[in-house]
């Protein structure tokens, strides 16, 4: 049906007390998903707007069997927080916080790695909008009605540039099996590689759906894997055609600063690699059906 | 957040980094005092601007007396630098840093980067130093020599040692070598840069190793951290329009074309500029106003989007998750009604309540242009700056 997370995912809100995390812990439970707790350090104890609230994520883990966990925690703290969700046993979190230092994430990735492969948890973001997985549950800040419910899967840096995306399907009746943010900084817990390794594996999706942008080797790295593994079709964009080198643009790591990071040279390497393109971020809803047409012909 | 050569040589020398002897000036007669109060019957007056290759530019000279420091000085102050760096605007020159010259016997090139790929700060080095690393890179990329540091452990003195021997560095300065790598690298951890590059990085004839320039960016969402950092910011360095948004909280950055740009989230933002130039138009800017959409962030954006005289129409691109474009287009109509827009306005809404939002745009009797889509928005804008442009000409 989908990756990562469905509406049986028992899910944990860090930082659930604040302004944020109170608004988009009740409109994920509006949606359906399973939020089973929050953590505020000091407010153990507490019920809020009828979620039980814990201490520590240790703790929540313990009380309410959670397996993932999404945080709102303010920049400064936020890393601290991926690091305790890593060591209570969490196994998906999904960090929406915008402006953690990068020498945090550096450290937080480091950490992570102290755990056995089996038991490492899955970091998706910072600095995103979060997942979905349509008609079942959402771990994010999108606004949930913009997706149909079906089997395309979705995975992207930007929040707004993915609902574009997501609503031009919706308007030719494609359908999302799972769409995954991976956030907009430099240094980020999932890559494009790994959310297209889920996708490729996932009987639920027939084909992927990537939005890139300017930046950073993922796009690159990520069409070089399918080029060799992928079955499924991949179709790509890439965000960024009129940004000066040098600029950041928004994003923490929306900035070209080396040799293959500009939109065009992405997109070369992506075509050569054998990905669809969309060629302009308008046309997401046709080339995404065309590519569908011609899958469903061969098969 | 990029700060000046004489500033990042100062943080460097706290950290047991070797520099040339030298003092600031902000005016031919102080100029002239440093180059007395350093000694010495030469010295160099460079150009503090935040960019590289100054030297082809003209931004550092050679001064064999007092009068000539003098005026090198005159020359310098107050004017544009313009490097292949900094576009053909340039820089203005307000301050600058006046150093004792020393014997190169050897340039060496050393950098620091926060890698993307190893997810750590990866030092970069090579013997061929004094040109730019892209140069080196091709021209011999066979004398770079690359090492990636444990965030956990900080950098090891092996490390230090296999890349003072990669150099080529005789024994005696092995040491010193040893010292300014994990000089850097501390500097590097400890203010949370996001680049840091010397170059060259001499060997000098009394064999010591001295940074003779000295680069660094930080970075920025660590700078909640950093006050000591934020204090090094030169504003007259920034181009004024970035520096009117980002006082405002807006992330903004200017670029050269004519149709102002308003939208939230950042990929989307970049997506919407590269339909205008599909479109056959040339985006102004850059800017995100956030997922929020507040009329009170509308207003900020439309004065930060007016401040740039260029503009010839404006397109707002909303796309609205949480908060419904009802709630957004009354904060476009406030804000137009404050700001006052003099250039065609194309609004574009989508997402939760879009045709309630489009319905309050039409009924508001504003001069609106309403979209429905993306590719129709940067059409119409297109259209309406290209009227708008032939009508001012007439």
């Amino acid at each position: 049906m989908s990756i990562l997370l469905n509406r049986r995912t028992r899910v944990v809100v860090q930082g659930l007390t604040g302004k944020i995390g109170s608004f988009h812990a009740a409109d994920m439970k509006r949606y359906g998903t399973n939020v089973v707790g929050g953590i505020t350090p000091g407010k153990g104890g507490m019920d809020h707007n009828g979620i039980p609230v814990f201490n520590t994520v240790k703790g929540a883990v313990r009380e309410t069997g959670a397996e993932a966990s999404i945080v709102f925690v303010p920049p400064p703290f936020a890393a601290d927080s991926i690091m305790e969700a890593a060591d209570a046993g969490i196994k998906l979190c999904v960090c929406i916080t915008d402006g953690i230092p990068s020498q945090d994430m550096m450290r937080v990735k480091r950490y992570m790695r102290r755990f056995r492969y089996e038991d490492r948890m899955r970091l998706v973001g910072p600095n995103c909008a979060g997942m979905i997985t349509p008609g079942q549950a959402m771990m994010g800040i999108m606004p949930g009605h913009i997706y149909l419910p079906g089997r395309v899967g979705i995975v992207g840096r930007s929040g707004t540039l993915g609902y574009e995306a997501a609503s031009q399907m919706k308007d030719l009746g494609i359908g999302v099996s799972t769409s995954v943010g991976i956030g907009g900084d430099p240094i980020n817990g999932s890559s494009f590689l790994d959310i297209l390794k889920l996708f490729e594996q996932d009987p639920d999706t027939d084909a992927v759906v990537m939005i890139g942008e300017i930046g950073g080797p993922q796009e690159a790295e990520a069409g070089e894997w399918a080029r060799h593994n992928m079955r499924k079709p991949l179709i790509a964009y890439i965000a960024g055609l009129s940004a000066p080198k040098g600029k950041r643009m928004g994003h923490a790591g929306a900035i070209i600063s080396a040799f293959g990071e500009s939109a065009q040279e992405k997109v070369e390497i992506l075509r050569d690699a054998g990905v669809t393109i969309v060629p302009t971020p308008a046309a997401f809803g046709p080339t995404i059906a065309s590519v569908l047409e011609q899958h469903q012909k061969a098969a | 957040m990029d700060i000046h050569e004489y500033q990042a040589k100062e943080l460097l020398s706290r950290y047991s980094v070797h520099i040339p002897r030298g003092g600031l000036a902000y005016s031919p007669e102080q100029a002239a005092y440093r180059a007395s109060e350093i000694g010495g019957g030469k010295w160099v007056v460079k150009a503090q601007i935040h960019s590289g290759a100054r030297g082809k530019a003209g931004g550092i000279r050679l001064c064999s007396s007092d009068t000539e420091v003098s005026e090198a000085a005159e020359a310098m102050l107050g004017r544009k630098l313009a490097t292949h760096q900094t576009g053909p605007k340039g820089k203005l020159v307000s301050r600058l840093y006046i150093e004792e010259t020393v014997d190169i016997r050897q340039e060496i090139y050393l950098g620091m980067v926060l890698d993307r790929k190893a997810e750590r700060v990866m030092i970069v080095a090579s013997a061929s130093g004094g040109m730019e690393i892209e140069e080196i890179a091709e021209k011999q990329p066979d004398t770079i020599i690359r090492a990636t540091v444990d965030p956990g452990a900080g950098m090891q003195q092996f490390q230090a040692r296999e890349i003072a021997f990669g150099l080529g560095l005789e024994n005696s300065l092995i040491g010193k070598a040893v010292d300014t790598l994990i000089g850097c690298y501390r500097v590097f951890r400890d203010y949370d840069a996001s680049m840091l590059e010397i170059n060259p990085l001499v060997v000098t004839r009394d064999g010591n190793l001295i940074a003779l320039d000295a680069k660094m960016s930080f970075d920025e969402n660590a700078l909640f951290r950093r006050p000591e950092i934020s204090e090094l910011r030169d504003k007259s360095q920034e181009d004024p329009r970035e520096t009117f948004a980002s006082d405002r909280g807006l992330s903004y950055v200017g670029l050269d074309g004519n149709i102002g740009c308003i939208i939230n989230g950042a990929g989307l933002a970049m997506a919407t500029m590269d339909m205008i130039k599909i479109a056959g138009g040339e985006p102004a800017n850059f800017l995100d106003i956030g997922g929020g959409a507040s009329p009170e962030r509308v207003a900020k954006a439309f004065r930060a989007v007016l401040a740039d005289k260029n503009i010839e129409t404006i397109l707002v691109n909303i796309f609205a998750g949480i908060n419904r474009c009802d709630w957004v287009a009354e904060g476009v109509v406030k804000a137009i009604r404050e700001v006052g827009v003099t250039v065609p306005l194309v609004v574009r809404l989508a997402g939760t309540n879009v045709e309630e939002g489009r319905r309050i745009l039409a009924e508001s009797g504003e001069q609106v242009i309403v979209a429905d889509t993306l590719a129709e928005a940067a059409e119409k804008a297109v259209d309406a700056m290209k009227s708008f442009s032939k009508k001012k000409k007439h």
